[in-house]
């Protein structure tokens, strides 16, 4: 299929459900009154609408404005992430390294294709440098601790995340990296969707309640196998057959799962529900792009091997 | 309209929201006081108001620091229009309290750190008397309670270069005024009103 028909049927999908889910949403409004559930419904659904606008409107503009969106995508996370991480007055100006230096800094080395430092900037060269700018503070108290929270945020919100728009410069042998990316992002968020979906009508057994009360097998499996299906359907736009782009969608969805289980995880130790505000009825960034940092680096790796020259 | 693009300026760098959990933000006379870490904390405060209440309120800061430079005196004097106040021991008359009570009239509201000074520890400091000295010249204005969280990991003391973390400002109930209670019983409250506004 030629890219740009494949781009606006995939747009076309999104804005298909879309506005299914406002119908839904407006006629759940009025025929049930004044709920809670069914307001943030309606909000999510709101901004659900901006945040298709704003990605879609990147990845029309091409592969420098996905990179500058995600980049501050990136900025935002890790700003929720830091904020919600006890740091110490020790931590404060290698937090302005982390913010200012080295995220930019992965973001330009993927603008600049440069595959074999990107992709061991953080793990490696941060992962030395964060420490040594802290101890060189003076500060000892709880310094591993500290030190382990600071790489640990970069490495979710900044270089996996970062991941993602690295799928556009994948020499595919067949199909177009643009389609890729939204082929990717459509079915790790579809999966986030439908896992609340189902969540929300059948779910009834709970799979770690401990960790987040909201994640049920109900919503785990229908969500992650009807997202699935979705991007089975949608294979033309993807260098993948049916069966494999039902594989890579199932293998997306579930490291979607494992992203939110995670990031609930840390929510929960610091006795919070959303990592931020930022986004009405979402919570904050980090709480939206959790599933995509995890998904992004193994898909972008499998594809990267087994669909490139 | 600068005062609107400052205002927005530091909400974006801050992240900073209010969070009005013991009143609502209203065009009336009100002493804001609160917790004092970071040199952001007037400004945020200000910030963070609707703009026909920030238009009204005047921060109360130091002297020295905010006509050091002209960038901070244009600040100070067109912006946010401070109340500048000397460090120093008062004297009779030079007394800083009479400058804030001049500020208020009949309109402003103030921003105030009854700290005098910032401080880096866990809680605040004991607060300074002149908190009770305004609510007892002016007890029809209402006396806030506000906790700063986070901007001292912003911009900690002594540090140039702010790293962008999410802050926040919660405002409590209006500080009543008890009859016959000491400063001393005052001022304690004024602080326990403050800090029992910390997120736990």
């Amino acid at each position: 299929m030629k890219t740009d028909s494949s781009v606006v049927m995939l747009f076309g999908v999104v804005l298909g459900i879309l506005t299914l889910a406002t119908g839904i949403g407006t006629w759940l409004g009025r025929s049930r009154g004044p709920n809670d559930t069914i307001q943030n419904l309606n909000a999510r659904i709101r901004a659900w609408w901006v945040m298709v606008a704003v990605f879609g409107g990147a990845v029309v503009l091409g592969e420098r404005a996905t990179l500058v969106l995600f980049g501050f995508i990136s900025f935002l996370a890790l700003r929720e992430f830091i904020t919600l991480t006890p740091t110490r007055a020790g931590d404060h100006r290698t937090l302005f390294w982390v913010f200012f230096v080295i995220t930019p800094l992965q973001y330009w080395m993927v603008a600049e294709r440069w595959y074999g430092l990107w992709t061991i900037l953080i793990p490696v060269y941060a992962f030395l440098f964060v420490p040594l700018r802290s101890a060189l503070t003076g500060d000892n108290e709880r310094f591993l601790e500290r030190t382990a929270k600071i790489q640990w945020a970069l490495m979710i919100c900044v270089y996996c995340l970062s991941h993602a728009p690295a799928l556009l410069q994948l020499p595919l042998r067949r199909g177009d990296p643009v389609v890729l990316l939204l082929w990717f992002v459509l079915v790790v968020q579809l999966s986030d969707v439908l896992q609340y979906v189902w969540g929300k009508t059948l779910g009834r057994r709970k799979v770690v309640p401990q960790v987040s009360p909201n994640k049920t097998w109900e919503g785990l499996i229908g969500g992650t196998i009807s997202a699935s299906a979705v991007g089975a359907a949608l294979y033309r736009a993807t260098p993948f057959t049916a069966v494999q782009a039902a594989g890579m969608a199932l293998v997306v969805t579930a490291l979607g799962f494992a992203g939110g289980v995670v990031m609930s995880a840390i929510k929960r130790d610091r006795g919070v529900k959303d990592f931020g505000a930022l986004i009405e009825g979402h919570g904050g960034m980090l709480d939206r792009v959790d599933s995509l940092a995890f998904a992004a680096p193994v898909f972008f790796h499998l594809t990267r091997f087994y669909f490139t020259d | 309209m600068t005062d609107n693009a400052l205002a927005l300026g530091v909400r974006l760098l801050t992240g900073a929201r209010a969070h009005w959990r013991g009143c609502v933000p209203e065009v009336r006379q009100r002493i804001y006081f609160a917790n004092h870490s970071s040199n952001l904390d007037a400004l945020v405060l200000w910030a963070v108001l609707p703009p026909a209440v920030r238009q009204l309120t005047r921060p109360v800061a130091a002297r020295d620091y905010w006509t050091a430079g002209p960038l901070r005196q244009y600040l100070a004097a067109r912006v946010f229009h401070a109340v500048l106040i000397e460090r120093r021991k008062p004297t009779v008359s030079d007394n800083p309290l009479t400058q804030m009570i001049e500020a208020l009239g009949t309109t402003h509201s103030l921003i105030l750190f009854p700290e005098g000074g910032r401080f880096t520890g866990v809680d605040p400091q004991p607060f300074k008397g002149g908190l009770h000295h305004l609510a007892r010249k002016r007890p029809e204005v209402e006396l806030i309670p506000a906790y700063l969280e986070n901007l001292n990991r912003i911009l900690p003391k002594g540090e140039m270069l702010p790293v962008p973390m999410l802050g926040g400002v919660t405002f409590g109930a209006p500080l009543a005024w008890i009859e016959g209670e000491t400063k001393e019983a005052f001022l304690v409250r004024a602080r326990q009103a403050v800090m029992s506004l910390r997120t736990p």
